[in-house]
């Protein structure tokens, strides 16, 4: 059951043969990880093994990976972008040229644009935008409320066979607990995906970050972990009167862990994600008015970070997305309280995320299946992993290479990235996409 | 004037009022059945009308706007000789606060015989039929009951399919707010039939399989192999309460076409209690087709409602216009 419509994939590159030799395998899916290498023909991967580490097969176009880290392809499951809308934030094109230059061969965009993402024809614009433009797989999810406004569904059973892969509120949560109700159970029946942003908006009001001393020290008004927490348990035990899928976009406190800890200790098909930005940076980051860091839901304190680094250390958080949220001047050089929420992530993000492995918090296989099997199973794709006749798609990584961050080298056409100048350890040098590849690393950076 | 009443319905029928279908025997259910089978064809062959009602009064009172329910015990009752009052409750006293309560004891006052009650409010009925003296039949109370829908609905099927007892009748669409619904698995399933609901989840009572019914959110597998499908009415407002996105999506999964047709039984029959919404829940090509019965489901409904008023009318005896209690006195 592929849930996207075939016409619009990526053409795969026919009749060529291409072979990733002497790699460092790694697998998620099936606790891979060894030396090896790795055969694609017809954009599918024709065989892998330690046996492909030293011997090409005749005829095949040959990669030395140099003992470098082989992987399936990232997929992220909250990409923004600006198109339609938004255009000179980001289009399509740009976001999937940062996803390529990242090692993301697979984004979900999000709803929130403008028009917003709630019917069937907008869902088709998408998609045939991206085929045309776009260098990795785009999906994209498609709003759960008309206008992302909290009050009337959407055709989710059209939209889903139009092609959305799962439905989402956006960047707002559904306050109104009689729709959300009514959506859990009508999606139920179409077998869609619920992804919701849990944050309850009167609650949290107009909040410029997390409460708490940092806040009160700045002068800002804070937004309470709780806000997020309350939303997050009424939204379960909806699911649990109404059953259907249902997965938290992003959490960031470690009370909200507790709450999917216990839905799944009661097997209910609950589950959840994390941002890049809550993995690695805190409230504390924000520094003095870095609107750069302003971000929703909003960094929480250190240990609130350390709860989710476990929480994808011991499984608990499925997975990890950039929420690559592009802002553009107009948006973010303003006071902290008036300037835009969300960071740009594509391109960092598994810099960002090895991070983690480097500093010993999270295994680089605990870390690579929280962006890429989980997210394949969670939105019922047939890629993420490294198997005979599934999809080539490949990431090629150095786990070490040290590095610093430029934000005038990235390509997002917006450049608001909480990394800038940020060092980093390891790097992408290759990603493919159906047997191409979308993005080589060139040795020497662009200026 | 007034017939003697024949002592077999008060033994067959031994009820005052029509309130619900629940409780209802299988032996009362096809008493009436029989009763307006014999109705049903007296007029067909253009029978006079009779006079088992001769001298009665019967009020409609009806607090929800019907054209047809109201049109068709109107009908029913002057076929059977009774004086028909319709109260038209938009300009009554209703409309300038008066209780549910006060308005029954008013018109018990005037001691009609039979009043036949349409409200919005589930249990209204029930409640009117406790402070009046006459006999009450309830036309419908909000998400609760309509009694003489299912009856009717049950002698259309029963005329067009011989029988009913293992016939698998699919009721499709917003069970939740329906009282038809609620009225035809009682009577079907008293009958024998296996009964199939089909609905999206949102409108689904909760714990629907308890009603006893086989429960279906997939509209082509539950109309699978079905004798009778039987199709109820969207409101607009449940698109507005987000109960449905859409008549465009409902119609899609929904609605009755020909493509899901296809999958019930080649002689399948439609039903509909009307009004339709075509291109809602019913394409209009289905409600016209020949298997479609709606137009013998309004004919059936005042064969129906004769039935249960000659019923009914069994228990009057202490209420003939000559010899009620004087309570004035």
């Amino acid at each position: 059951m592929s849930p996207h419509n075939r016409s619009l994939d990526k053409p795969m590159s026919a009749g060529k043969a291409t072979v990733f030799i002497n790699a460092r395998i790694i697998d998620p899916a099936t606790n891979r990880d060894e030396p090896g290498g790795l055969l694609v023909k017809d954009g599918l991967i024709a065989d892998i093994g330690p046996h492909l580490r030293r011997n090409a097969p005749e005829g095949a176009t040959v990669v030395d990976c140099k003992g470098h880290v082989l992987a399936p392809g990232l997929i992220d499951a909250q990409v923004f972008t600006g198109e339609p809308g938004y255009e000179h934030r980001e289009t399509l094109k740009t976001a999937s040229h940062a996803a390529a230059a990242g090692g993301v061969t697979t984004m979900v965009v999000m709803p929130e644009t403008n028009p917003v993402i709630d019917s069937v024809a907008l869902v088709d614009f998408i998609q045939r935008r991206a085929r045309d433009n776009a260098l990795v797989h785009v999906h994209t999810m498609a709003a759960m409320t008309k206008g992302l406004k909290g009050e009337e569904m959407t055709e989710i059973g059209l939209l889903k066979r139009a092609g959305a892969i799962a439905f989402s509120n956006g960047k707002s949560s559904v306050a109104n607990t009689r729709v959300m109700r009514n959506v859990l159970n009508y999606a139920k029946d179409f077998g869609a995906l619920i992804v919701h942003h849990t944050e309850d908006p009167d609650l949290a009001g107009n909040s410029a970050m997390n409460s708490g001393e940092v806040a009160a020290r700045l002068g800002l008004s804070g937004a309470s972990k709780l806000s997020e927490t309350i939303t997050l348990e009424r939204d379960v035990r909806l699911v649990e009167m109404t059953g259907g899928r249902y997965h938290a976009a992003t959490i960031s406190c470690a009370e909200s862990l507790d709450v999917i800890r216990n839905a799944k200790a009661r097997k209910m098909a609950v589950t959840c994600g994390v941002s890049i930005n809550h993995l690695t940076l805190n409230e504390n980051d924000i520094g003095s008015y870095r609107t750069f860091f302003k971000v929703r839901p909003p960094l929480r304190r250190e240990d609130d970070r350390v709860a989710m680094v476990r929480g994808i250390a011991s499984g608990d958080i499925d997975i990890i997305v950039s929420s690559h949220d592009p802002q553009d001047a107009d948006t973010k050089r303003r006071p902290f309280a008036e300037a835009a929420d969300g960071a740009v992530g594509l391109e960092t993000l598994l810099s960002a995320a090895l991070r983690l492995v480097n500093a010993g918090e999270v295994t680089l296989l605990a870390l690579l299946k929280a962006m890429t099997i989980n997210p394949a199973r969670l939105l019922g794709l047939h890629s993420g992993r490294l198997v005979k006749g599934a999809i080539a798609d490949l990431v090629l990584f150095d786990a070490g290479e040290p590095w610093v961050v430029n934000k005038d080298l990235l390509r997002s056409r917006s450049k608001n990235t909480p990394f800038d100048e940020a060092k980093m350890q390891g790097r992408v040098l290759r990603t493919v996409v159906a047997g191409e590849t979308v993005y080589e690393y060139a040795g020497v950076e662009r200026t | 004037m007034a017939q003697s009443p024949t002592p077999k319905a008060l033994t067959r029928f031994p009820r005052r009022h029509l309130l619900t279908c629940e409780g209802l025997s299988a032996a009362e259910i096809n008493f009436l059945l029989d009763l307006a089978d014999k109705a049903a064809d007296h007029f067909r062959q253009g029978g006079p009308k009779r006079d088992v009602l001769a001298g009665r009064t019967l009020i409609n009172l009806f607090f929800e706007s019907s054209t047809r329910t109201q049109a068709s015990f109107e009908m029913a009752g002057k076929r059977l000789s009774a004086d028909v009052m319709n109260m038209n409750v938009a300009t009554s006293s209703v409309t300038k606060g008066e209780t549910l309560i006060d308005t029954a004891v008013t018109l018990n006052a005037m001691r009609p015989d039979i009043i036949v009650v349409r409200h919005h409010a589930a249990g209204a009925v029930e409640l009117l039929s406790q402070k009046v003296d006459c006999s009450v039949i309830n036309a419908g109370d909000g998400a609760h009951q309509h009694p003489t829908q299912a009856l009717l609905d049950a002698l259309t099927i029963r005329r067009a399919k011989g029988r009913i007892a293992g016939l698998t009748v699919a009721i499709c669409g917003d069970v939740l707010h329906s009282r038809v619904a609620r009225s035809n698995i009682n009577v079907l399933n008293t009958l024998g039939a296996n009964v199939r609901i089909i609905a999206p989840s949102t409108l689904l009572p909760s714990q629907p399989d308890r009603l006893g019914c086989e429960v279906y959110t997939d509209m082509w597998k539950g109309i699978e192999g079905a004798d009778i499908v039987m199709m109820l009415r969207l409101q607009r407002e449940r698109m507005e309460a987000s109960y449905v996105p859409s008549s465009r999506e409902f119609f899609h999964f929904f609605g009755l076409d020909h493509e899901k047709l296809a999958r019930a039984k080649p002689d399948a029959l439609v039903m509909h209690p009307g009004p339709m919404n075509r291109g809602v829940e019913i394409a209009s090509t289905v409600a016209d087709h020949s298997r479609s019965v709606i137009r013998e489901q309004v004919e059936m409904g005042v064969a129906v409602r004769m039935a249960v008023l000659e019923a009914l009318s069994a228990h009057l005896l202490n209420s003939t216009p000559s010899s009620g209690g004087d309570k004035l006195s």
